[in-house]
């Protein structure tokens, strides 16, 4: 599109699917989010801490010395599709997962500019991980190569996706998107579906369900294997998306109770415990930002080995 | 919910959590035992080692969490 020519080559698709992808996040956030019942900021340090890591209609920017805080209350709007209510309201959450979204999008579409033969900066960056995501996650996984280089595109936006939310969390007065289960199981129901798709794809509706067994498996051991497998179809998304959730709140958790100690235990030790809680802290935050690389890795690196799995199953 | 039952889940949340800790640093610190000792083999492998290492160690930490995950919720509703 930026040389004249109209193509659909990979930059729209990339793009595609990341609009995509983040439209069917905000539908499942959607229709996951509780809605928070409390004012900024609790009684007591648990309370805060609560109030910091799970969803809420509201966002809070706490001037850290005087304390003076600025409230935006987000809009809230429910829906009742026949006798069920529906809560569609736009929360924290949902506001950082448009921004990233569009982060992203700008970005890529940056740097995708210039697509000379020799890459440069930004290009020459994404390019290394893109390429990555190509020889080692898709073709590695999939039989043939054209076959990976379709999957390609989903792949790089649900490691960038993930990648991108994860470091959001990290940025001070914003949350973690990927620490609500929510916003992981719409990403975990993502991989389901598409390994629904390709088994069904690569062998047939019937086939699929008929080879859910693996081959050689002798009859008498059907009754224990059919169960195992099925239920081996839901476990693996459902790992997913706890897996993603739990290593994102934990992170913050243990960021937010270590600096917490400090109120926890009074007013006469606090100048003692605020040097061991504050360096412990920063390491924690570096950690924090190597686990949200890794976990996106291997949120897509599962993926591609589910759905490679469900369309070759041998 | 009574006393007794809050203290419980209390309890139940420390202890948990206190197991899972044990099993996932007893797996972890097995899988660093074994990369240090292929490494030690044979340092040529050493990249490939240190990347399938990270990878299990990840999907340990993991299984640990989803134990974790239990426990928060324990210490949360009790709370």
């Amino acid at each position: 599109m930026w040389n004249g020519r109209r193509q659909v080559g990979e930059g729209m698709r990339a793009r595609l699917w990341a609009v995509g992808l983040s439209a069917f996040a905000v539908a499942s956030l959607a229709l996951g989010a509780p809605v928070a019942a409390s004012a900024a900021g609790g009684d007591t340090v648990p309370d805060a801490v609560i109030h910091h890591v799970v969803d809420g209609n509201d966002i809070a920017f706490q001037h850290p010395l005087t304390g003076s805080t600025v409230t935006l209350v987000l809009p809230q709007f429910k829906i009742t599709l026949g006798g069920v209510e529906i809560d569609l309201s736009i929360t924290r959450h949902l506001l950082i997962m448009w921004v990233a979204a569009a982060v992203l999008v700008l970005v890529i579409t940056l740097a995708a500019r210039r697509r000379s033969l020799v890459p440069r900066g930004l290009y020459s960056m994404i390019e290394m991980v893109v390429t990555f995501i190509r020889d080692e996650l898709a073709r590695k996984n999939f039989g043939t190569k054209e076959e990976a280089d379709r999957w390609v595109p989903f792949l790089a936006t649900a490691f960038f996706f993930i990648f991108i939310l994860n470091l959001f969390g990290l940025i001070p007065y914003s949350a973690t998107a990927t620490g609500n289960i929510a916003v992981t199981a719409g990403l975990a129901l993502i991989t389901f579906i598409l390994t629904l798709y390709a088994g069904m794809r690569a062998q047939g509706v019937v086939g699929y369900f008929a080879h859910i067994v693996p081959q050689g498996v002798p009859i008498w051991l059907y009754p224990i294997m059919l169960p195992v497998e099925i239920l081996g179809l839901f476990t693996k998304p459902f790992a997913l998306a706890v897996r993603l959730f739990a290593n994102m709140v934990a992170g913050g958790f243990v960021i937010y109770f270590l600096i917490g100690l400090i109120f926890m235990l009074g007013e006469g030790v606090a100048p003692l415990v605020a040097p061991v809680s504050v360096a412990f802290g920063a390491a924690m935050i570096l950690l924090k930002l190597f686990v949200a690389f890794l976990q996106a890795y291997i949120f897509t690196m599962l993926s591609a080995l589910f759905i490679g799995m469900s369309a070759h199953p041998h | 919910m009574n006393a007794l039952s809050l203290g419980l889940a209390f309890l139940a949340a420390g202890i948990g959590a206190g197991l899972s800790i044990l099993g996932a640093s007893y797996g972890i610190g097995r899988l660093a035992q074994a990369a240090m000792e292929g490494t030690a083999r044979q340092p040529a492998a050493s990249g490939d080692i240190r990347t399938s290492m990270i990878i299990s160690a990840a999907l340990i930490e993991g299984a640990t969490l989803f134990a974790l995950v239990v426990c928060i919720l324990l210490a949360t509703k009790a709370a």
